[in-house]
Protein backbone atom coordinates (compact mmCIF):
# COMPACT_ATOMS: atom_id res chain seq x y z
CA UNK A 1 0.00 0.00 0.00
CA UNK A 2 0.94 3.54 -0.53
CA UNK A 3 0.21 6.78 1.61
CA UNK A 4 -0.15 9.71 -1.12
CA UNK A 5 0.30 13.39 -0.17
CA UNK A 6 -0.49 16.05 -2.12
CA UNK A 7 -0.25 19.84 -1.25
CA UNK A 8 -2.12 21.34 -3.65
CA UNK A 9 -4.32 24.64 -4.48
CA UNK A 10 -7.48 25.45 -2.67
CA UNK A 11 -9.43 26.10 -5.72
CA UNK A 12 -8.68 22.53 -7.68
CA UNK A 13 -9.65 20.20 -4.28
CA UNK A 14 -13.05 20.02 -5.52
CA UNK A 15 -11.51 19.11 -9.15
CA UNK A 16 -9.22 15.87 -7.48
CA UNK A 17 -11.48 15.03 -5.13
CA UNK A 18 -14.50 14.45 -7.87
CA UNK A 19 -11.49 12.71 -10.47
CA UNK A 20 -9.87 10.45 -7.74
CA UNK A 21 -13.65 9.54 -6.74
CA UNK A 22 -14.01 8.15 -10.60
CA UNK A 23 -10.99 6.11 -10.13
CA UNK A 24 -12.26 4.21 -7.77
CA UNK A 25 -10.59 6.37 -4.46
CA UNK A 26 -13.80 6.31 -2.39
CA UNK A 27 -12.36 8.48 0.63
CA UNK A 28 -9.38 10.87 1.94
CA UNK A 29 -8.15 13.28 4.31
CA UNK A 30 -8.00 16.90 3.87
CA UNK A 31 -5.83 19.38 5.73
CA UNK A 32 -5.57 23.09 5.88
CA UNK A 33 -2.01 23.94 5.55
CA UNK A 34 0.62 26.62 4.91
CA UNK A 35 4.08 26.25 3.99
CA UNK A 36 6.61 27.37 1.24
CA UNK A 37 8.82 26.20 -1.36
CA UNK A 38 9.03 28.30 -4.74
CA UNK A 39 6.17 30.22 -4.71
CA UNK A 40 7.06 33.33 -2.73
CA UNK A 41 4.90 34.59 -0.19
CA UNK A 42 3.62 38.64 -0.20
CA UNK A 43 3.83 41.69 1.91
CA UNK A 44 0.46 42.85 3.39
CA UNK A 45 0.15 46.55 4.81
CA UNK A 46 -1.92 47.64 8.17
CA UNK A 47 -1.82 51.44 8.59
CA UNK A 48 1.74 51.64 7.42
CA UNK A 49 2.98 48.55 9.26
CA UNK A 50 4.58 46.13 6.67
CA UNK A 51 4.22 42.17 6.84
CA UNK A 52 5.74 39.37 5.24
CA UNK A 53 4.33 36.63 5.20
CA UNK A 54 6.00 33.56 3.64
CA UNK A 55 3.54 31.10 4.65
CA UNK A 56 1.43 30.63 1.89
CA UNK A 57 -1.91 28.61 2.59
CA UNK A 58 -2.62 25.17 0.39
CA UNK A 59 -4.45 22.17 1.08
CA UNK A 60 -3.22 19.32 1.97
CA UNK A 61 -4.81 15.69 0.53
CA UNK A 62 -3.97 12.26 2.14
CA UNK A 63 -4.98 9.78 0.32
CA UNK A 64 -4.22 5.84 0.78
CA UNK A 65 -4.46 3.37 -2.26
CA UNK A 66 -3.10 -0.35 -3.29
CA UNK A 67 0.28 -0.16 -4.98
CA UNK A 68 -1.34 -1.46 -8.36
CA UNK A 69 -3.69 1.73 -8.22
CA UNK A 70 -0.62 4.13 -7.51
CA UNK A 71 -0.13 5.38 -10.94
CA UNK A 72 -3.53 6.04 -12.12
CA UNK A 73 -3.60 8.05 -8.33
CA UNK A 74 -0.70 10.29 -9.36
CA UNK A 75 -1.88 11.00 -13.01
CA UNK A 76 -5.19 11.94 -11.75
CA UNK A 77 -3.73 14.77 -9.16
CA UNK A 78 -1.29 15.90 -11.93
CA UNK A 79 -4.14 16.18 -14.38
CA UNK A 80 -6.55 17.82 -12.39
CA UNK A 81 -4.22 19.77 -9.85
CA UNK A 82 -2.16 21.46 -11.97
CA UNK A 83 -2.31 24.87 -13.68
CA UNK A 84 1.18 25.74 -15.09
CA UNK A 85 2.18 28.48 -12.66
CA UNK A 86 4.61 28.07 -9.52
CA UNK A 87 2.43 27.42 -6.31
CA UNK A 88 1.04 24.49 -8.12
CA UNK A 89 2.23 22.31 -5.06
CA UNK A 90 3.81 18.70 -4.78
CA UNK A 91 3.09 15.10 -4.31
CA UNK A 92 4.92 12.64 -1.78
CA UNK A 93 4.74 9.36 -1.43
CA UNK A 94 5.84 6.71 0.85
CA UNK A 95 5.11 2.90 1.90
CA UNK A 96 2.80 2.57 4.30
CA UNK A 97 3.26 -0.46 6.76
CA UNK A 98 -0.87 -1.12 7.47
CA UNK A 99 -4.25 0.44 7.46
CA UNK A 100 -7.25 -0.82 9.71
CA UNK A 101 -10.75 -0.13 9.67
CA UNK A 102 -11.95 0.28 13.26
CA UNK A 103 -15.13 -0.77 12.56
CA UNK A 104 -14.83 -4.35 11.82
CA UNK A 105 -11.01 -4.42 12.54
CA UNK A 106 -9.93 -5.73 8.55
CA UNK A 107 -6.77 -5.29 8.02
CA UNK A 108 -4.66 -4.55 4.89
CA UNK A 109 -5.99 -3.56 1.34
CA UNK A 110 -9.50 -4.51 2.79
CA UNK A 111 -9.97 -1.87 4.79
CA UNK A 112 -9.11 1.16 2.45
CA UNK B 1 -36.44 75.10 37.31
CA UNK B 2 -34.33 72.68 39.90
CA UNK B 3 -35.61 71.05 42.72
CA UNK B 4 -33.77 71.81 45.77
CA UNK B 5 -32.61 69.21 47.73
CA UNK B 6 -34.78 69.27 50.58
CA UNK B 7 -37.78 68.66 48.39
CA UNK B 8 -36.50 65.96 46.88
CA UNK B 9 -36.48 64.11 50.19
CA UNK B 10 -40.10 65.58 50.69
CA UNK B 11 -40.94 63.17 47.30
CA UNK B 12 -38.90 60.41 48.62
CA UNK B 13 -40.50 60.34 52.13
CA UNK B 14 -43.67 60.64 50.21
CA UNK B 15 -43.41 57.76 47.67
CA UNK B 16 -42.30 55.70 50.96
CA UNK B 17 -44.92 56.93 53.01
CA UNK B 18 -47.80 56.52 50.50
CA UNK B 19 -46.58 52.94 49.46
CA UNK B 20 -46.34 52.32 53.79
CA UNK B 21 -49.53 54.20 55.18
CA UNK B 22 -52.02 53.70 52.73
CA UNK B 23 -54.14 55.89 51.01
CA UNK B 24 -55.01 58.57 53.43
CA UNK B 25 -51.29 59.61 53.71
CA UNK B 26 -50.95 59.40 50.08
CA UNK B 27 -53.94 61.82 50.02
CA UNK B 28 -52.09 64.02 51.86
CA UNK B 29 -49.23 64.31 50.30
CA UNK B 30 -50.40 63.92 46.74
CA UNK B 31 -52.39 66.93 47.16
CA UNK B 32 -49.45 69.02 48.31
CA UNK B 33 -45.64 68.29 48.06
CA UNK B 34 -44.76 68.26 44.25
CA UNK B 35 -46.95 69.52 41.88
CA UNK B 36 -46.83 73.06 43.55
CA UNK B 37 -43.09 72.67 43.13
CA UNK B 38 -43.57 72.31 39.86
CA UNK B 39 -45.78 75.25 39.58
CA UNK B 40 -43.46 77.41 41.61
CA UNK B 41 -40.78 76.05 39.56
CA UNK B 42 -42.28 76.69 36.00
CA UNK B 43 -41.97 80.87 35.82
CA UNK B 44 -38.05 80.83 36.23
CA UNK B 45 -37.69 78.47 32.46
CA UNK B 46 -40.11 80.75 30.09
CA UNK B 47 -39.40 78.15 27.09
CA UNK B 48 -39.45 75.25 29.36
CA UNK B 49 -42.46 73.94 26.94
CA UNK B 50 -41.48 70.49 25.69
CA UNK B 51 -40.21 70.88 22.13
CA UNK B 52 -42.23 67.08 21.00
CA UNK B 53 -39.64 66.85 17.56
CA UNK B 54 -36.70 68.07 19.59
CA UNK B 55 -36.69 65.54 22.52
CA UNK B 56 -37.66 63.05 19.80
CA UNK B 57 -34.89 63.53 17.72
CA UNK B 58 -32.30 64.09 21.16
CA UNK B 59 -33.64 60.22 22.13
CA UNK B 60 -32.69 59.53 18.73
CA UNK B 61 -29.47 60.49 18.87
CA UNK B 62 -28.82 59.24 22.47
CA UNK B 63 -29.47 55.91 20.89
CA UNK B 64 -27.09 56.46 18.22
CA UNK B 65 -24.46 57.26 20.44
CA UNK B 66 -24.42 54.48 22.67
CA UNK B 67 -24.50 52.25 19.24
CA UNK B 68 -21.19 54.04 18.43
CA UNK B 69 -19.60 52.22 21.26
CA UNK B 70 -21.30 49.15 20.45
CA UNK B 71 -21.53 47.48 18.11
CA UNK B 72 -19.37 50.57 16.08
CA UNK B 73 -16.25 50.55 18.09
CA UNK B 74 -16.24 46.86 19.86
CA UNK B 75 -16.30 45.69 16.15
CA UNK B 76 -13.98 48.34 15.06
CA UNK B 77 -11.81 47.67 17.51
CA UNK B 78 -12.34 43.76 18.13
CA UNK B 79 -11.60 43.59 14.27
CA UNK B 80 -8.06 45.45 15.03
CA UNK B 81 -6.38 43.07 17.79
CA UNK B 82 -4.98 39.62 17.17
CA UNK B 83 -7.78 36.69 17.51
CA UNK B 84 -7.03 35.66 21.41
CA UNK B 85 -8.10 38.81 22.48
CA UNK B 86 -11.20 39.72 20.49
CA UNK B 87 -13.37 39.42 23.68
CA UNK B 88 -11.20 41.73 26.09
CA UNK B 89 -11.82 44.41 23.91
CA UNK B 90 -15.48 43.98 23.18
CA UNK B 91 -15.97 43.32 26.60
CA UNK B 92 -14.12 46.64 27.37
CA UNK B 93 -16.72 48.51 25.23
CA UNK B 94 -19.13 46.72 26.40
CA UNK B 95 -18.47 46.99 30.37
CA UNK B 96 -17.74 50.91 30.15
CA UNK B 97 -21.26 51.34 28.65
CA UNK B 98 -22.43 49.89 32.08
CA UNK B 99 -20.04 50.93 34.31
CA UNK B 100 -20.08 54.64 32.86
CA UNK B 101 -24.05 54.67 32.74
CA UNK B 102 -23.72 54.34 36.74
CA UNK B 103 -20.84 56.67 37.44
CA UNK B 104 -22.98 59.32 34.75
CA UNK B 105 -26.23 58.71 36.92
CA UNK B 106 -24.73 58.85 40.29
CA UNK B 107 -22.80 61.90 40.25
CA UNK B 108 -20.86 62.06 36.57
CA UNK B 109 -23.89 64.60 35.18
CA UNK B 110 -23.92 66.69 38.19
CA UNK B 111 -19.92 67.06 37.92
CA UNK B 112 -20.18 68.10 34.64
CA UNK B 113 -23.49 70.11 34.03
CA UNK B 114 -24.72 71.34 37.78
CA UNK B 115 -24.38 75.36 37.94
CA UNK B 116 -21.30 75.56 39.65
CA UNK B 117 -19.30 78.22 38.39
CA UNK B 118 -16.38 78.16 36.07
CA UNK B 119 -14.36 74.85 36.68
CA UNK B 120 -16.50 72.13 37.92
CA UNK B 121 -20.42 71.56 38.66
CA UNK B 122 -22.12 71.03 41.55
CA UNK B 123 -24.39 68.62 43.86
CA UNK B 124 -27.75 69.57 42.18
CA UNK B 125 -28.37 66.12 40.14
CA UNK B 126 -26.26 64.02 42.24
CA UNK B 127 -28.29 60.05 41.94
CA UNK B 128 -30.73 62.38 39.10
CA UNK B 129 -32.25 64.29 41.78
CA UNK B 130 -33.61 67.48 39.68
CA UNK B 131 -33.34 65.40 37.15
CA UNK B 132 -36.23 62.44 37.31
CA UNK B 133 -39.63 63.47 36.88
CA UNK B 134 -41.48 64.94 39.42
CA UNK B 135 -45.14 64.28 39.91
CA UNK B 136 -45.84 63.29 36.18
CA UNK B 137 -43.72 66.41 35.16
CA UNK B 138 -40.32 66.03 33.55
CA UNK B 139 -37.78 68.83 34.46
CA UNK B 140 -37.13 70.98 31.64
CA UNK B 141 -33.99 72.11 30.47
CA UNK B 142 -33.95 76.23 30.53
CA UNK B 143 -34.18 77.41 26.81
CA UNK B 144 -33.62 73.92 25.15
CA UNK B 145 -37.54 72.73 25.21
CA UNK B 146 -36.09 69.07 26.01
CA UNK B 147 -36.52 67.44 29.44
CA UNK B 148 -33.55 67.28 31.48
CA UNK B 149 -33.64 63.68 31.38
CA UNK B 150 -33.05 63.70 27.46
CA UNK B 151 -30.46 66.20 27.45
CA UNK B 152 -28.49 64.01 30.65
CA UNK B 153 -28.98 60.72 28.98
CA UNK B 154 -27.64 62.17 25.52
CA UNK B 155 -24.60 63.37 27.50
CA UNK B 156 -23.88 60.43 29.34
CA UNK B 157 -23.70 58.51 26.12
CA UNK B 158 -20.31 60.24 25.27
CA UNK B 159 -19.56 59.59 28.90
CA UNK B 160 -19.42 56.36 27.93
CA UNK B 161 -17.58 56.16 24.49
CA UNK B 162 -14.67 59.02 25.70
CA UNK B 163 -12.88 56.24 28.09
CA UNK B 164 -13.63 53.29 25.23
CA UNK B 165 -11.72 55.17 22.42
CA UNK B 166 -8.75 55.19 24.85
CA UNK B 167 -8.81 51.32 25.38
CA UNK B 168 -6.99 51.43 21.93
CA UNK B 169 -3.97 52.69 22.89
CA UNK B 170 -3.61 49.70 25.77
CA UNK B 171 -5.09 46.69 23.66
CA UNK B 172 -4.05 43.32 24.42
CA UNK B 173 -1.98 43.87 27.41
CA UNK B 174 -4.25 45.75 30.32
CA UNK B 175 -5.59 44.04 33.32
CA UNK B 176 -9.57 44.11 33.30
CA UNK B 177 -9.55 45.15 36.96
CA UNK B 178 -6.95 48.40 36.56
CA UNK B 179 -9.26 49.54 33.05
CA UNK B 180 -12.14 49.73 34.92
CA UNK B 181 -10.57 51.58 37.63
CA UNK B 182 -8.82 53.42 35.76
CA UNK B 183 -12.02 54.70 33.36
CA UNK B 184 -14.15 55.19 36.59
CA UNK B 185 -11.42 57.37 38.21
CA UNK B 186 -10.69 59.26 34.42
CA UNK B 187 -14.35 59.92 33.88
CA UNK B 188 -14.61 61.03 37.45
CA UNK B 189 -11.45 63.44 37.96
CA UNK B 190 -10.88 64.31 33.55
CA UNK B 191 -14.07 64.09 31.61
CA UNK B 192 -16.40 65.92 33.84
CA UNK B 193 -14.47 68.91 34.58
CA UNK B 194 -13.44 69.12 30.87
CA UNK B 195 -17.20 68.88 29.89
CA UNK B 196 -18.02 71.23 32.31
CA UNK B 197 -15.67 73.75 31.11
CA UNK B 198 -16.42 73.78 27.42
CA UNK B 199 -20.66 73.28 27.43
CA UNK B 200 -21.81 74.25 30.63
CA UNK B 201 -20.10 77.93 30.53
CA UNK B 202 -16.53 77.20 31.76
CA UNK B 203 -12.77 78.21 31.53
CA UNK B 204 -12.99 76.75 27.64
CA UNK B 205 -16.54 77.69 26.64
CA UNK B 206 -16.16 80.55 24.05
CA UNK B 207 -17.17 83.83 24.98
CA UNK B 208 -18.03 82.65 28.76
CA UNK B 209 -16.44 85.18 31.57
CA UNK B 210 -12.82 84.80 31.94
CA UNK B 211 -12.31 82.27 29.84
CA UNK B 212 -8.91 81.49 28.65
CA UNK B 213 -8.08 83.09 25.41
CA UNK B 214 -12.11 84.09 25.05
CA UNK B 215 -12.71 80.16 25.16
CA UNK B 216 -13.12 78.11 22.34
CA UNK B 217 -15.44 76.44 19.82
CA UNK B 218 -16.47 73.00 20.10
CA UNK B 219 -19.20 71.66 18.87
CA UNK B 220 -19.44 68.09 19.70
CA UNK B 221 -16.37 67.34 21.29
CA UNK B 222 -13.36 67.90 19.85
CA UNK B 223 -11.41 68.78 23.25
CA UNK B 224 -13.64 67.18 25.57
CA UNK B 225 -14.16 63.67 23.60
CA UNK B 226 -11.29 63.16 21.14
CA UNK B 227 -8.45 65.46 22.69
CA UNK B 228 -8.98 64.07 25.70
CA UNK B 229 -8.93 60.52 25.28
CA UNK B 230 -6.69 60.73 22.32
CA UNK B 231 -3.55 62.42 24.56
CA UNK B 232 -4.61 60.22 27.59
CA UNK B 233 -4.46 56.92 24.92
CA UNK B 234 -1.14 58.26 24.36
CA UNK B 235 -0.08 58.39 27.90
CA UNK B 236 -1.47 54.83 28.48
CA UNK B 237 0.65 53.41 25.62
CA UNK B 238 3.81 55.21 26.80
CA UNK B 239 3.43 53.95 30.39
CA UNK B 240 2.10 50.55 30.04
CA UNK B 241 4.90 49.88 27.18
CA UNK B 242 4.69 47.75 24.02
CA UNK B 243 2.92 44.67 23.55
CA UNK B 244 5.46 41.68 24.17
CA UNK B 245 6.83 41.10 20.81
CA UNK B 246 5.92 44.44 19.61
CA UNK B 247 7.75 45.18 15.91
CA UNK B 248 8.89 41.65 15.44
CA UNK B 249 5.64 38.90 16.22
CA UNK B 250 2.72 39.08 13.68
CA UNK B 251 0.28 41.24 15.19
CA UNK B 252 -1.98 41.53 11.96
CA UNK B 253 -5.42 42.24 12.34
CA UNK B 254 -7.58 39.33 13.16
CA UNK B 255 -10.69 40.46 11.25
CA UNK B 256 -11.05 43.49 9.18
CA UNK B 257 -14.54 42.63 8.34
CA UNK B 258 -15.51 43.28 12.30
CA UNK B 259 -13.67 46.49 12.05
CA UNK B 260 -15.05 47.07 8.33
CA UNK B 261 -18.76 47.28 9.55
CA UNK B 262 -17.57 48.55 12.95
CA UNK B 263 -16.28 51.47 10.88
CA UNK B 264 -19.59 51.79 9.36
CA UNK B 265 -21.19 52.06 12.27
CA UNK B 266 -19.24 54.71 14.14
CA UNK B 267 -20.14 56.85 10.10
CA UNK B 268 -24.12 56.35 11.08
CA UNK B 269 -23.91 56.63 14.85
CA UNK B 270 -21.78 60.08 14.82
CA UNK B 271 -24.92 61.77 13.11
CA UNK B 272 -26.11 61.29 16.63
CA UNK B 273 -23.08 62.61 17.76
CA UNK B 274 -22.74 65.60 15.80
CA UNK B 275 -26.24 66.50 14.35
CA UNK B 276 -27.44 65.96 17.82
CA UNK B 277 -25.23 68.39 19.49
CA UNK B 278 -27.10 71.22 18.44
CA UNK B 279 -30.25 69.69 21.34
CA UNK B 280 -32.56 70.46 19.12
CA UNK B 281 -34.29 69.37 15.70
CA UNK B 282 -33.47 72.32 13.33
CA UNK B 283 -32.12 73.95 11.15
CA UNK B 284 -27.72 73.62 12.59
CA UNK B 285 -28.93 70.17 13.56
CA UNK B 286 -29.62 69.44 9.39
CA UNK B 287 -26.10 71.21 8.38
CA UNK B 288 -24.33 69.20 11.64
CA UNK B 289 -25.73 66.09 9.96
CA UNK B 290 -24.31 67.10 6.50
CA UNK B 291 -21.31 68.26 7.13
CA UNK B 292 -20.32 65.31 9.50
CA UNK B 293 -21.21 63.25 6.42
CA UNK B 294 -19.30 64.96 4.07
CA UNK B 295 -16.01 65.26 6.45
CA UNK B 296 -16.45 61.37 6.74
CA UNK B 297 -16.60 60.56 3.21
CA UNK B 298 -13.41 63.18 2.21
CA UNK B 299 -11.34 61.34 5.30
CA UNK B 300 -12.16 57.94 3.27
CA UNK B 301 -11.46 58.89 -0.14
CA UNK B 302 -7.95 60.84 1.02
CA UNK B 303 -6.36 57.86 3.20
CA UNK B 304 -7.25 55.45 0.29
CA UNK B 305 -5.79 57.45 -1.90
CA UNK B 306 -2.86 58.37 -0.41
CA UNK B 307 -2.02 55.06 0.18
CA UNK B 308 -3.00 53.96 -3.11
CA UNK B 309 -0.13 56.08 -4.60
CA UNK B 310 2.74 55.56 -2.07
CA UNK B 311 1.47 52.03 -1.62
CA UNK B 312 0.19 51.03 -4.63
CA UNK B 313 -3.11 49.70 -3.43
CA UNK B 314 -5.94 51.68 -1.65
CA UNK B 315 -6.88 49.57 1.48
CA UNK B 316 -10.10 48.31 3.51
CA UNK B 317 -8.80 49.81 6.83
CA UNK B 318 -7.33 52.73 5.39
CA UNK B 319 -10.82 53.71 4.18
CA UNK B 320 -12.20 52.82 7.58
CA UNK B 321 -9.89 54.43 8.79
CA UNK B 322 -10.11 57.74 7.02
CA UNK B 323 -13.97 57.82 7.45
CA UNK B 324 -13.04 57.85 11.06
CA UNK B 325 -10.31 60.84 11.03
CA UNK B 326 -13.05 62.91 8.83
CA UNK B 327 -15.74 62.00 11.58
CA UNK B 328 -13.07 62.91 14.51
CA UNK B 329 -12.16 66.21 12.33
CA UNK B 330 -15.33 67.55 12.09
CA UNK B 331 -16.77 67.25 15.62
CA UNK B 332 -15.77 70.34 17.01
CA UNK B 333 -16.89 72.39 13.69
CA UNK B 334 -19.85 70.30 13.03
CA UNK B 335 -21.93 73.48 14.14
CA UNK B 336 -20.07 76.16 12.37
CA UNK B 337 -18.65 75.22 9.09
CA UNK B 338 -20.19 74.41 5.97
CA UNK B 339 -20.43 71.45 3.26
CA UNK B 340 -17.41 72.41 1.18
CA UNK B 341 -15.46 73.38 4.05
CA UNK B 342 -16.04 69.93 6.02
CA UNK B 343 -14.72 68.36 2.61
CA UNK B 344 -11.74 69.75 3.15
CA UNK B 345 -11.53 69.32 6.54
CA UNK B 346 -12.25 65.47 6.09
CA UNK B 347 -9.62 65.33 3.55
CA UNK B 348 -6.78 67.26 5.54
CA UNK B 349 -7.58 64.69 8.20
CA UNK B 350 -7.76 61.39 6.29
CA UNK B 351 -3.95 62.35 5.24
CA UNK B 352 -2.27 63.71 8.26
CA UNK B 353 -3.87 60.87 10.66
CA UNK B 354 -2.47 58.58 8.22
CA UNK B 355 1.33 60.27 8.60
CA UNK B 356 0.24 60.28 12.08
CA UNK B 357 -0.57 56.51 12.63
CA UNK B 358 2.33 54.80 9.45
CA UNK B 359 4.82 57.51 9.94
CA UNK B 360 4.97 59.14 13.47
CA UNK B 361 4.51 55.94 15.33
CA UNK B 362 7.19 53.64 13.84
CA UNK B 363 9.36 56.56 14.11
CA UNK B 364 8.75 57.15 17.96
CA UNK B 365 8.18 52.99 18.41
CA UNK B 366 5.46 53.29 21.00
CA UNK B 367 2.56 51.47 20.65
CA UNK B 368 -0.41 52.85 20.21
CA UNK B 369 -2.12 49.33 19.40
CA UNK B 370 -4.96 50.79 17.42
CA UNK B 371 -4.25 54.19 17.17
CA UNK B 372 -5.99 56.30 19.42
CA UNK B 373 -3.81 58.56 19.42
CA UNK B 374 -2.99 59.07 15.89
CA UNK B 375 -6.66 59.27 14.91
CA UNK B 376 -8.34 60.64 17.63
CA UNK B 377 -5.48 62.89 19.25
CA UNK B 378 -4.12 63.88 15.99
CA UNK B 379 -7.65 64.30 14.14
CA UNK B 380 -9.25 66.02 17.08
CA UNK B 381 -6.58 68.61 17.72
CA UNK B 382 -6.55 68.91 13.83
CA UNK B 383 -10.36 69.60 13.80
CA UNK B 384 -9.93 72.08 16.68
CA UNK B 385 -7.51 74.47 14.46
CA UNK B 386 -9.54 74.26 11.49
CA UNK B 387 -12.27 75.16 13.29
CA UNK B 388 -11.06 78.38 14.06
CA UNK B 389 -10.05 79.03 10.06
CA UNK B 390 -13.37 77.70 8.66
CA UNK B 391 -16.18 78.92 11.13
CA UNK B 392 -18.57 81.17 9.98
CA UNK B 393 -21.73 83.40 11.22
CA UNK B 394 -23.22 82.28 8.15
CA UNK B 395 -23.91 78.67 10.29
CA UNK B 396 -23.86 80.04 14.04
CA UNK B 397 -24.58 83.67 13.65
CA UNK B 398 -23.58 84.27 17.40
CA UNK B 399 -20.31 83.26 17.22
CA UNK B 400 -17.44 83.83 15.39
CA UNK B 401 -15.96 83.69 11.79
CA UNK B 402 -12.99 81.77 11.19
CA UNK B 403 -9.78 83.06 10.07
CA UNK B 404 -10.73 82.06 6.52
CA UNK B 405 -13.99 84.77 6.68
CA UNK B 406 -12.48 87.30 8.51
CA UNK B 407 -9.16 88.32 10.00
CA UNK B 408 -10.11 90.66 13.17
CA UNK B 409 -12.32 87.66 14.78
CA UNK B 410 -10.64 84.74 13.10
CA UNK B 411 -7.23 85.76 14.81
CA UNK B 412 -7.93 85.42 18.41
CA UNK B 413 -10.74 82.88 17.97
CA UNK B 414 -7.55 80.48 16.44
CA UNK B 415 -5.72 81.43 19.53
CA UNK B 416 -8.84 80.59 21.70
CA UNK B 417 -9.04 77.27 19.62
CA UNK B 418 -5.33 76.57 20.37
CA UNK B 419 -5.27 77.86 24.20
CA UNK B 420 -8.00 75.11 24.50
CA UNK B 421 -6.28 71.86 22.57
CA UNK B 422 -3.04 72.58 24.97
CA UNK B 423 -4.96 73.19 28.24
CA UNK B 424 -6.95 69.85 27.14
CA UNK B 425 -4.12 67.74 26.45
CA UNK B 426 -1.87 69.28 29.25
CA UNK B 427 -4.61 68.24 31.64
CA UNK B 428 -5.45 64.81 30.39
CA UNK B 429 -1.59 63.86 30.57
CA UNK B 430 -0.92 65.17 34.08
CA UNK B 431 -3.66 63.27 35.62
CA UNK B 432 -3.80 60.42 33.43
CA UNK B 433 0.05 59.82 34.44
CA UNK B 434 -0.82 60.51 37.76
CA UNK B 435 -3.45 57.43 37.76
CA UNK B 436 -2.46 55.34 36.36
CA UNK B 437 0.87 55.28 38.49
CA UNK B 438 -1.29 55.10 41.30
CA UNK B 439 -3.19 52.19 39.89
CA UNK B 440 0.01 50.45 38.83
CA UNK B 441 1.31 50.96 42.32
CA UNK B 442 -2.05 49.28 43.66
CA UNK B 443 -3.95 47.07 40.94
CA UNK B 444 -1.25 46.74 38.46
CA UNK B 445 -1.81 47.62 34.88
CA UNK B 446 -0.28 44.98 33.04
CA UNK B 447 -1.30 41.41 32.91
CA UNK B 448 1.80 38.81 33.58
CA UNK B 449 3.98 37.60 30.52
CA UNK B 450 2.21 34.19 30.96
CA UNK B 451 -0.89 35.99 30.36
CA UNK B 452 -0.07 38.09 27.53
CA UNK B 453 1.09 35.02 25.67
CA UNK B 454 -2.15 32.98 26.26
CA UNK B 455 -4.39 36.25 25.50
CA UNK B 456 -6.54 38.00 27.46
CA UNK B 457 -9.54 36.60 26.59
CA UNK B 458 -8.78 33.33 28.79
CA UNK B 459 -6.65 35.09 31.30
CA UNK B 460 -8.86 37.83 32.04
CA UNK B 461 -12.05 36.35 31.40
CA UNK B 462 -12.03 32.64 30.86
CA UNK B 463 -13.74 32.34 27.42
CA UNK B 464 -12.25 32.00 24.06
CA UNK B 465 -13.81 34.36 21.23
CA UNK B 466 -14.34 31.40 18.39
CA UNK B 467 -14.97 28.30 19.04
CA UNK B 468 -14.62 26.11 15.89
CA UNK B 469 -14.64 22.44 17.08
CA UNK B 470 -18.02 20.47 17.72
Amino acid sequence: MKKIEAIIRHFKLEDVKNALNEHGIHGMTVQEVRGYGRQKGHTEMYRGAEYTVDFVPKVKIEVVCSDDNLDRVVDTILKHGQTGEIGDGKIFISDLQDAIRIRTGERGEAAL
Amino acid sequence: MRTSPRRWWVGAIAVCAALWGGIETAGVFGEEAPPEDEVAAAPETPASELDTGANAWMLTSSALVLFMTAPGLAMFYGGLVRRKNVLSVMMQCLFLMAIMSLVWGLWGYSLAFGDGGRWIGNADYLGMRGVQMEAGQAPMVPGLGIPRLTHMVFQGMFFIITPALICGAFAERMKFSAMVALMVLWGTIVYTPLCHWVWAEGVLAFGADGAFAGGALDFAGGTVVHISSGFSALVCALVLGPRLGYGHDDMRPHNLAFTSLGAAMLWVGWFGFNAGSALAADGLAASAFVVTHFSAAAGAVAWSVVEWVYRGKPSVLGAASGAVAGLVCITPASGFVQPLPAMIMGAAAGVVCFIACAAVKTRFGYDDSLDAFGVHGIGGTLGAILTGIFATRAVAPDYADGLLYSVSEGGPLLVGQIVAVVVTAVFSIVVTLVLLKVIDATIGLRVSQEDEMRGLDLSEHGEEGYIFTG
